[in-house]
């Protein structure tokens, strides 16, 4: 049996744990299999019988009147007691921070390997999977050796498709768990206002590195960014610099997004920031370097200053906007 | 207050990187060496939490005798102790480095241990958590704030639309993540300092991994050729044109 961790927040379930499952259910298929889900929380029980059309056949519900918001040794604890009972081949989660924590912690309790990340699962004598490395850069071959197999599924590896299962029935799971266990614990969420367009589900984005110079250079990137209706972003080099908050940084340790148009701004092309696009439907780029690595990765190019550049080009689309 | 952070050397790779022939690692010839910049915050953090509470900061990494260098790194940013677990420079699975950190650490009293939420090259997202779980402490993974009052731990870890709160007793484990501060650059001072200091070594033989690597392999690349629309403002009419062709406009 294949047990799936379900991410749920505020009565919705992750996109990503429906791919894992979709994953699953090709798995549960080469190795004969059923697919089990577990869901931890309250209030789950309609959530859980959504995931029929995913095709799972048992969920497991498991609760506690202590459960409130996310509690990682209690939920790890119960987890690990979950398994202990109903015996899995693998274990699996969505590649998300929750999901990579609470696998990584399932791992070290019994002691096994993990592979965060997975693009791919291969079954077989051995148990190969595929994974996300440089924050999927580069792509790793391995084998996991011992039982059970645990792993996360990279976000988008697979796209989310449902097919109902012939059966299915709900379960509860009574975990034993001790005060000891609600040591770390969420106390209370902190709520962030809105302000603005997202980064990651902005349209445009308009980025801008090294080339804009200071934190005043991105005012004319602030501008196009507004014409446009999109979002501004930053390279390292200008989050680092103070240029731009950490929160616009794009890249492996940033935000990942996926506009229909990206327009790179003084940015050369370093792998750690083209890993933050990979949704990204077109590239355009402005840099004053004709060999720049970024010319190489984009769709339209620019050979120029992008201070030049930049204010005549707000200056045309006012113009057209106008017209 | 005893602060432990761990960090790996890696590669920076920049915009381009080959494999090697056998495909089991970057090609690094030419190549600079860093840590993940999750950890360059880990380092600052350590330092600013002696800074603030007083007492002595370690720095450990499980690598090549050529990590030394990036241990000097954090010497020279104010760590007060560097530890060198050195290994023959093949890459260790995550269960085998977590492992090895415990034992390096168990009999040391630290307060709070420091991780990145994953390393830069190999992006397992668990060694800070394993440690944590063998040393029996608890962790807050991939936060982006921290604060210690009365021997207890205020961490916030950002999610959609928000933050969670976390209070925990210490001593603790976190993994944080880029954006919890901006890393200072070391003084010229530190970095003279740093170079006479010594840097403790204990040589370790690699056990036997259950995440085992058998090749990497470089992803499909975004494909087709570029098409230049110009140089300079003379190319504004014609990025105006591309832009209404695509509907942004
Ligand atoms: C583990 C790791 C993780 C990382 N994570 C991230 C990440 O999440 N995000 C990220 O962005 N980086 C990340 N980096 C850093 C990354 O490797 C690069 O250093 C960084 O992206 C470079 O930023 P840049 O393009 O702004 O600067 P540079 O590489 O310095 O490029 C500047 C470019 O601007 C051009 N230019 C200069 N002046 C002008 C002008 N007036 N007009 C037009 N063009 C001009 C130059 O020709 C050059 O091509 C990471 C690095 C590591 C090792
Ligand atoms: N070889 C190593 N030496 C010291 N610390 C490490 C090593 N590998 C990983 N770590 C630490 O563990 C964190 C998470 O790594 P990982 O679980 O491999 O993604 C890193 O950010 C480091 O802080």
């Amino acid at each position: 049996m294949i047990l799936g961790i379900i991410e749920h927040d505020r009565g919705k379930i992750a996109e990503a744990s429906l791919e894992m499952l979709t994953l699953a259910r090709g798995l549960s298929q080469q190795i004969g299999a059923a697919v089990h889900a577990v869901l931890i929380g309250r209030e789950i029980q309609a959530l859980a019988a959504s995931l029929k059309a995913y095709g799972v056949t048992r969920a497991h519900l498991v609760q506690d009147e202590r459960f409130r918001d996310f509690a990682p040794e209690a939920w790890t604890k119960s987890l690990v007691q979950l398994i202990g009972s109903v015996r899995p081949q693998v274990v699996t989660a969505a590649g998300t921070d929750r999901g990579n924590e609470l696998l990584a912690r399932v791992a070290a309790s019994l002691g096994v390997g993990m592979a965060a990340n997975c693009t791919e699962v291969r079954p077989g004598a051995s148990f190969g999977v595929t994974r996300l490395r440089w924050g999927g850069s580069l792509l790793e071959e391995a084998e996991l050796l011992n039982e059970p197999k645990l792993f996360t599924v990279a976000p988008h590896a697979v796209a989310a498709q449902s097919s109902p299962a012939r059966e299915f029935v709900t379960e509860e799971f009574r975990p034993s768990l001790e005060e000891k266990d609600f040591r770390v614990r969420v106390v209370r969420r902190i709520e962030s206002e809105k302000t603005g367009v997202s980064l990651p589900e902005a349209k445009v984005v308009v980025g801008g590195g090294r080339g804009v110079g200071s934190a005043e250079g991105f005012r004319i990137l602030e501008e196009l960014a507004q014409l446009l209706g999109g979002a501004v972003g930053g390279t390292r080099v200008a989050t680092n610099n103070g240029w731009r908050p950490h929160a616009d940084q794009i890249g492996q340790t940033g935000t990942q997004i996926a506009p229909d148009l990206y327009i790179a701004c003084g940015i050369s092309g370093a792998i750690q920031h083209m890993v933050g696009l990979k949704g990204t439907k077109r590239i355009l780029a402005i840099n004053k370097d004709p060999e720049a690595p970024i010319f190489s990765r984009a769709d339209y190019g620019v050979i120029g200053d992008l201070h030049e550049i930049v204010p005549a080009l707000i200056e045309e689309i006012t113009k057209v906007k106008a017209r | 207050m005893n602060v432990l952070v761990c960090v790996k050397r890696v590669p920076d790779t920049g915009a381009r990187f080959e494999l090697t022939a056998d495909a089991q690692a970057i090609d690094t010839r030419n190549m600079e060496f860093t840590i993940s910049p999750h950890e360059e915050c880990a380092v600052e953090e350590a330092i600013r939490l002696i800074e603030k509470h007083g007492g002595s900061s370690t720095v450990l990494t499980l690598g090549p005798e050529a990590a030394a260098e990036q241990l000097r790194e954090a010497l020279a940013k104010g760590i007060e102790r560097a530890v060198l677990l050195e290994t023959d420079g093949s890459e260790w699975d995550p269960q085998a480095t977590a492992q090895a950190i415990v034992e390096a650490v168990r009999a040391s009293r630290f307060d709070v241990l420091l991780f990145g939420n994953e390393c830069a090259d190999g992006c397992n997202y668990q060694v800070g958590i394993r440690v944590a779980q063998a040393l029996d402490i608890p962790c807050v993974a991939g936060i982006k704030a921290l604060e210690i009052q009365d021997g207890k731990a205020i961490a916030k870890r950002e999610v959609l639309g928000g933050w969670e709160v976390y209070e925990l007793p210490l001593p603790a484990v976190f993994t944080v993540k880029e954006g919890i501060n901006s890393p200072r650059h070391p003084s010229l001072r530190g970095i003279m300092t740093a170079k006479k200091k010594e840097i403790e070594r204990i040589k370790l033989s690699k056990p036997q991994a259950q995440l085992v690597k058998q090749r990497l392999k470089k992803p499909a690349e975004r494909s087709g050729q570029v098409e230049i629309l110009g140089q300079g403002k003379e190319a504004v009419p014609v990025i105006v044109a591309k832009l209404k062709e695509l509907g942004v406009i």
